[in-house]
């Protein structure tokens, strides 16, 4: 394709561009270049294909992504961070308005009120599912939000040791550490009960002390089971003078208790099972949300979405607020430097809380729930799987053990995956004292047919028969 | 004039009755319930939700009407000109949308075994290279999500280069100029260094004597846009690389404005050692009304193996990832980046082609320039720092004189463009300029489009010397007047939460 008149470029028609430079003085583009030194201009063309038309560019990507297989050829059971659920149809639709989709942040709240609103009800409605008071309109992802919460907590208690658990994401972890250690924060883990996986009371009272800015603990955890002593250990911090981090699964939260409801100051977690598709792991939405008191939130990170009138005081309306904080503004005392963030993935997943409402969301936790527990209790009766490996109630993931099926994780999943079904994550190397470990999700979309052919394949293959 | 459209629409709290529902979620089978037990035996007491989150009960009709008027009362690039300064807002084509949000890619696992995807990670591979090539760097890491998380991974490299040397003790000091974006100093002070600023010349580039002065053996860095923030190619980048390089620091590129010098110009080949992208500015995929975006960051052969893990290889045969960098920084964010996004930058890249993208920069720069001549005549605006100099893809105006003798501000210009149906340019900013309205066209506007943005500016004028109330009380034809902002954020007034709305209410 020729570099004249392309469909995206108006101007690069001849005429129009002879005319134009004409207006300007100039009788060559080059000419604009001029004040470029010379040994930097790039006088060879760049080494990335010619042009293509449209269908061919269509054909050439979905030909490459046809290498692929999908989550939909096979029966898949990934989670760990990133989770398969279903997106409404509706909400695609919004997400896809171009008025939406193709606004900047919006600096002009008169002509942005529509994603401003939306982005106020997604706070609201995150407000509500996380019992917080306030929440910022979206960080790039949990891990993200988690490294902010992090270096939030520091500012605010003046300390710099953070606690978390042992049970935890391995990229999130490796996030907080790059986004604590120019903050000079340390960061300690704190062991867990060997038997349930429950954070160690015993451990976290040895390793708090003074110097604790904040403690984490996430719930549901990593490994999918729903860390219990909540109360004690926000307690724990709370005595200490350090603040309690929460990170969440917002799926749990129609049936989990909310973090607000037990003490939590600052709520982060994952916000891309609310309507966002999986992506191959991107764009997700970091969900972050504190309590409302003002030292919070003017330390918070991120954009906060206001309600405000108009001038004339007529009329309810929405714009940015709290800038200040912001490093437009404030540059190098900003909060953060973030400023452009996952907006429209924010939009999509207040479209789908408000399509669910409050008993959507109660029946999306439980029939999640059920279904987890139902692959659970049949894998573990399969001889030699351990399903899960701790004795804690779990929601959507739980580990499933294979040292005494003779076979690893690796093999289990080759095997499987032949018989076109995906397994969970392999996490024994995260977690080597857990052996021959696999981390395993099921969310509303498997059907109970779906769980019973993973059972019955895992059997087959443990068996020898496949 | 256009009259934007206003449905007064209540927020969605106000909206709906009980017991509505807007999705129907798959049933929980015959016979699981059984096995299970009922959830509230397996949660126990003390973690139980005892009350409903407070949402919203709507039917879908409903949910859909809502967000469908929401989005009529938003401009977007497919409204009109978009011509925010440094934001380069140009058009999203369509086919990259359509691709993102195909099964093919929504429907992928970022932990699927390997061998069930070769063909994103081949899309991956190929984007990095391309966006080497394109910036003159070795190699290309996809991962920060959005231009600051770019930035950010960008000064966490120079702390880990640093540290490598056993020099970061000492460097402690990241130089901006006084024109940078205010994520420059922001980024710089997340990876824990000190902010020198130095100032602009009479020529609005960077002044070569005060860096002089700001280097020493403190220097861990220098942050640069380049062309900068006024639109102008810091021309004197040679002497400034040398001075930082002679230094010991590392020298930042900040990609906001790459657009301006696609296959004219490469960042690498100026001696920038680390550059960020902004493929939702200069790669055309939406900005979402602020994301996603994505921000790759490309870095000399020397930094190379301090990039986030995993990245993706290729030996010649098979795409794998690889976790395998012991000097690697470790991890930005989870997973591999914004791959939607990164998949429209892909098909931006092969539609435009090595001459597209060429004849891209060109035409944003000659577009900015024919506005920047054209608004010229306008009474009330200057063009400060001469027009001696071409701008590259954006030009900085002053409104100062017009405020002077008509008390018509830039921001009262940018509210007045509204009514015009044409979004405002960027205000206030670069902090060098006073009255700043910073006008980025890009490429993706007809002649007639950014006629029609001169012809409104100057009717503004006129309407600032004449009448100036009809300026100064702009816009009327939004679907809301100007807005008190001091009130969103004030204590006293200050609503962040449906929540907090209903509890100041009762007060």
């Amino acid at each position: 394709m020729g570099k004249h008149n392309h469909p995206y470029i108006p101007n690069s028609q001849p005429e129009i561009k002879a005319e134009m430079m004409k207006t300007i003085g100039i009788k060559d583009v080059d000419e604009l270049y001029l004040d470029v030194p010379e040994r930097y201009r790039l006088r060879k063309l760049l080494n990335i294909p010619r042009g293509m038309s449209e269908f061919e560019v269509k054909k050439h990507v979905e030909s490459l992504l046809a290498k692929n297989k999908t989550c939909a050829e096979m029966l898949t059971f990934l989670g760990a961070g990133c989770w398969p659920h279903y997106v409404p149809a509706v909400v695609k639709e919004i997400v896809q308005r171009s008025e939406l989709l193709t606004s900047y942040t919006p600096y002009q709240p008169e002509v942005s009120q529509g994603m401003l609103q939306a982005l106020f009800e997604y706070q609201s409605m995150i407000c509500e599912l996380t019992g917080m008071e306030v929440a910022n309109c979206s960080m790039y992802d949990w891990a993200s939000a988690l490294g902010e919460a992090a270096r939030m907590a520091s500012r605010l208690t003046n300390k710099n040791e953070i606690l978390i658990p042992r049970v935890i994401h391995p990229e999130r972890l490796a996030t907080l550490r790059v986004y604590a250690e120019p903050a000079g924060i340390t960061i300690k883990q704190v062991a867990y009960d060997a038997e349930t996986g429950q954070l160690s009371l015993e451990d976290l009272k040895s390793k708090i002390s003074e110097k604790t800015a904040a403690v984490y603990v996430e719930n549901p955890s990593y490994l999918g089971f729903v860390e219990t002593q909540v109360e004690d250990i926000g307690g724990e911090a709370h005595a200490n003078n350090a603040l309690f981090i929460v990170g969440v699964d917002p799926t749990s939260l129609g049936i989990l208790k909310p973090p607000g409801d037990y003490g939590a100051d600052i709520v982060v977690g994952e916000g891309q099972p609310l309507g966002n598709p999986m992506n191959f792991g991107g764009p997700l939405l970091g969900i972050f949300a504190c309590r409302g008191d003002l030292k919070m939130v003017r330390q918070m990170p991120g954009r906060i979405i206001g309600m405000t009138t108009t001038k004339d005081g007529n009329r309810q309306a929405f714009c940015m607020a709290l800038q200040t904080r912001e490093q437009h503004i404030r540059r190098e005392k900003a909060t953060s430097n973030i400023c452009t963030n996952e907006a429209l993935c924010a939009v999509a997943s207040a479209v789908y809380m408000a399509l669910l409402g409050p008993e959507g969301m109660r029946e999306l936790g439980e029939t999640i729930m059920y279904k987890a527990n139902y692959a659970m209790r049949l894998l573990s009766k399969i001889q030699g799987v351990k399903a899960p490996v701790f004795n804690s109630p779990h929601f959507k993931e739980f580990t499933v053990n294979f040292d005494e099926a003779g076979l690893s994780v690796k093999e289990a999943h080759e095997k499987l995956l032949k018989l076109g079904i995906h397994g969970g994550k392999d996490v024994s190397k995260e977690f080597p004292e857990l052996g021959e470990t696999a981390l395993y999700c099921v969310t509303e979309i498997h059907s109970k047919e779906e769980i019973e052919r993973l059972a019955k394949s895992l059997e087959d293959v443990l068996a020898g028969r496949c | 004039m256009v009259k934007q459209a206003d449905w007064s629409e209540p927020v969605i709290f106000e909206l709906g009755r009980k017991g509505r529902r807007g999705h129907i979620l798959p049933a929980v089978e015959e016979g699981v319930k059984q096995v299970v037990g009922s959830v509230n035996t397996i949660i126990p007491e003390n973690m139980q939700r005892k009350s409903k989150p407070k949402l919203p009960e709507l039917s879908e009709v409903e949910v859909a009407r809502h967000y469908i008027r929401l989005s009529q009362m938003n401009y977007g690039v497919d409204s009109g000109l978009y011509p925010l300064g440094s934001c380069t807002m140009k058009y999203n084509p369509k086919i990259n949308e359509s691709l993102a949000n195909s099964k093919a890619m929504n429907m992928l696992h970022p932990y699927q075994d390997e061998s069930t995807l070769q063909g994103i990670l081949e899309i991956l591979y190929r984007l990095e290279r391309w966006l080497a090539e394109i910036t003159g760097t070795y190699e290309v890491c996809l991962q920060p999500a959005a231009g600051a998380h770019g930035e950010f991974l960008g000064t966490s490299l120079i702390r880990a280069y640093h540290k490598f040397n056993g020099e970061l003790e000492k460097r402690r000091e990241i130089i901006v100029p006084d024109s940078a974006h205010g994520t420059n100093p922001a980024s710089a002070s997340m990876a824990g260094f000190n902010v020198v600023v130095v100032p602009s010349d009479k020529d609005g580039c960077v002044n070569i004597e005060a860096l002089k002065e700001a280097v020493s053996e403190r220097t861990a860095g220098l942050m640069l846009t380049n062309p900068n923030t006024l639109g102008i190619f810091e021309k004197n980048i040679e002497e400034i690389a040398r001075i930082i390089h002679d230094a010991g620091g590392l020298l930042y590129y900040d990609g906001a404005n790459l657009n301006a010098i696609l296959g004219k110009v490469r960042p690498g080949d100026m001696g920038f050692d680390i550059v960020h992208m902004n493929i939702h500015k200069t790669f055309s995929t939406p900005h979402g009304g602020g994301g996603p975006g994505s921000g790759p960051v490309g870095v000399s052969e020397e930094l190379a193996k301090f990039l986030p893990v995993p990245r993706v290889v290729f030996n010649g045969e098979r795409y794998r990832l690889d976790y395998d960098r012991p000097h690697s920084i470790g991890k930005i964010r989870s997973f591999y980046g914004n791959v939607a996004v990164l998949l429209k930058a892909y098909a931006y890249i092969l539609s435009l082609g090595n001459e597209g993208l060429r004849e891209v920069a060109e035409i944003s720069v000659l577009n900015a320039n024919y506005v920047a001549e054209k608004l010229k005549g306008i009474k009330g605006l200057t063009l400060p720092y001469g027009d001696e100099v071409p701008r590259k893809h954006e030009c900085v105006f002053s409104a100062k004189p017009l405020k002077r003798e008509t008390g018509v501000s830039a921001l009262d210009v940018a509210k007045r463009l509204l009514d015009y149906g044409l979004h405002a340019p960027t205000i206030y900013f670069p902090l060098i300029v006073d009255e700043a309205l910073m006008i980025e066209p890009t490429e993706t506007f007809e002649k007639e489009e950014l006629d029609r943005f001169v012809e409104a500016m100057r009717k503004i004028s006129e309407e600032a010397y004449k009448n100036p109330e009809v300026v100064l009380k702009a816009p009327h034809n939004t679907a809301v007047s100007r807005l008190d902002e001091v009130k969103a954020s004030h204590p006293r007034t200050m609503i962040l939460s449906w929540k907090m709305r209903l509890k100041k209410g009762g007060e």
